[in-house]
């Protein structure tokens, strides 16, 4: 075989670019995190301020307001879609006509940019345009005004997300469902189980490593929902709406205080790094350990 | 539980495909409608179909500009992952590196990053450092077929790598026994056997950097502005022409729905790092 220089030769263009574009402005950004910079400032110079961004990022409470939000988001969205998911994958477990199509139809929201995710839903809950805020009015004479009301708006982004991602949960757990040996549940019907048995002793214990995967990975994407909020709220009403990466977008990016934005940006990578990290040690791990 | 009603199955299926699809539907009601029309009560059902807004859609020249940008960048950047991610996955696969899977796996970290944290360090090197003279690659196409390589490149290399791996070493070893220099094994032995690992890697590359805004909105000001960054400034402008978003948003969904039917059986595996098969 040749020798490992062709390999490396072969391999450096993708570590340039990615050392370029992916490591190098993060190591630039926690050097300019220890600054105070502004170019439009009066004093438009980097000066070296020890930590004093950070000390302003830990009592920004508008910062910690959109990490509540993203938190409440995620969990919202994340739980309904792995139920929902669940529900309908069952529902695609048994034999009836037509199943490839309707699978079809259900994958076709995976591949929607965000940005056109949340026009779509923009032009469904706009009151006096939308369908839905018509449908509401007409039929139970509640009045949704996702620009006015803050809970209207947070659960509109919830349940846009669970209509653009709940069929990635579906179609993963269909996956694993159906690599599932049949005799462990031929066995707990002979030994006289019920429904409710089979899914806690056999169903859940047996797909928990794709539930877990699935979980992982929602989480990791529902923290960086940024597009489709953008678009269809705009973080609003107020900042009922402004997750982490919106309030970064919106607020932050705008602003031109570099040495301040910086410190948000490594705090946020820092804080999904960690999350990640629990994820992992507190959910995965153990599991592979034990199997 | 042997005795299951089929029908049932398919009643509730076609509930779930209606809520999937009315909202697609609806943008598209919109997009064919006078804007006129629209503050009355809304129809579900079309009485006639009104084209002016796609047609005022490409006949706007800036719109036209966003969408050759955005044709141009995602084109490029998709190639470009795709020709790079092979080489890559070849020297990962064929060559005994030391620390090749450690390189592997540190390729994910940079697609795991959430964007938003990346668009204030991009900005400031893309304006600050990487800069030739007067030129720097902020609001230029080739800086954002850079850029987008930062999700796309790691996600390339991930899915090509069990495409090459997949294919035999003792094709290569027989190929240079018989002389073929590297490059001729690489192009005309292994890259004939990858090609549909390729074409789905591309396509899904492609649609990827499309789909994308968030780096747009904020490294392009006007001359490499895409279409989706075309679709938010015209809502914040002109916020009431809801017709003509519609139409941008159509315009921005078809290249996805034409090639979902090709990769329709990927995109799972894609959206979760191959960690689920569809």
């Amino acid at each position: 075989m040749h020798s490992n220089k062709l390999g490396w030769l072969l391999l450096a263009p993708t570590l340039l670019v990615l050392f370029f574009f992916g490591v190098l402005p993060f190591i630039y950004v926690v050097y300019v995190s220890f600054h105070q910079w502004n170019p439009f400032a009066v004093n438009p110079d980097m000066v070296f301020n020890w930590a004093e961004n950070y000390r302003r990022v830990v009592f920004d409470t508008q910062f910690l307001a959109s990490l509540g939000v993203t938190a409440a988001f995620v969990f919202f969205a994340v739980i309904s879609e792995l139920i929902l998911g669940y529900l309908l994958a069952q529902a695609f477990m048994k034999d009836f006509p037509g199943k490839a199509i309707f699978r079809t139809i259900h994958t076709l929201p995976l591949i929607m940019a965000p940005i056109i995710v949340g026009s779509i839903w923009k032009l469904m809950t706009t009151p006096s345009i939308g369908i839905i805020p018509n449908l509401l009015d007409s039929w139970f004479g509640y009045d949704l005004n996702i620009g006015q009301s803050a809970i209207a708006a947070f659960i509109t982004t919830v349940v846009m997300d669970i209509w653009h991602w709940t069929p990635l949960v579906t179609l993963t757990l269909i996956a694993a469902l159906v690599s599932l040996p049949p005799d462990p549940f031929e066995q707990a019907q002979i030994d006289g189980a019920n429904k409710r048995q089979i899914f806690w002793h056999i169903t859940l214990p047996m797909i928990r490593p794709a539930i877990l995967a699935t979980v992982f990975i929602r989480l990791m994407d529902a923290l960086r929902t940024v597009d489709e909020v953008l678009m269809l709220t705009g973080g609003g009403p107020g900042s009922a709406t402004r997750y982490v990466g919106v309030h970064i977008f919106k607020e932050v990016f705008p602003r031109t205080n570099y040495g301040y934005g910086s410190a948000i940006s490594v705090i946020v990578l820092y804080l999904t790094i960690v999350v990640c990290w629990l994820l992992y040690v507190g959910l995965i791990a153990p599991r592979n350990k034990k199997g | 539980m042997r005795k299951n009603r089929p029908w049932l199955y398919v009643l509730f299926w076609i509930l779930i495909s209606f809520l999937t699809l009315f909202p697609i539907y609806w943008l598209f009601v919109i997009s064919v409608k006078p804007a006129v029309d629209l503050f009355s009560t809304p129809d579900i059902l079309l009485k006639n179909i009104y084209w002016q807004n796609y047609i005022d859609v490409l006949n706007d020249r800036t719109l036209r500009g966003y969408m050759v940008n955005s044709l141009v960048i995602s084109s490029g950047n998709a190639l470009l992952c795709t020709t790079l991610g092979f080489l890559a996955c070849y020297a990962l696969s064929r060559f005994d590196m030391g620390g090749k899977e450690s390189i592997f796996f540190w390729t994910i970290t940079n697609r795991m990053a959430p964007p938003a944290v990346f668009l204030l360090p991009l900005f400031l090197l893309m304006t600050q450092v990487y800069k030739v003279g007067d030129f720097t690659l902020l609001d230029t196409r080739i800086g954002m077929i850079l850029v987008y390589c930062t999700f796309n490149l790691p996600f390339a290399i991930w899915t090509l790598r069990p495409t090459v791996d997949g294919i035999p070493k003792e094709l290569d070893e027989a190929a240079y026994v018989d002389g073929a220099s590297a490059w001729k094994v690489i192009t005309e032995v292994v890259f004939p056997l990858a090609r549909p690992g390729l074409a789905v890697t591309l396509i899904l590359t492609w649609v990827f950097a499309w789909n994308e805004y968030l780096l747009a909105a904020t490294l392009t000001n006007f001359n490499a502005r895409t279409l989706t960054t075309g679709l938010s400034e015209y809502v914040t402008t002109t916020g009431t022409e809801w017709g003509i978003m519609a139409a941008i948003s159509v315009f921005t969904l078809i290249p996805a729905l034409i090639v979902f039917g090709m990769v329709q059986k990927h995109i799972v595996a894609g959206l979760t790092f191959g960690a689920v098969k569809g």
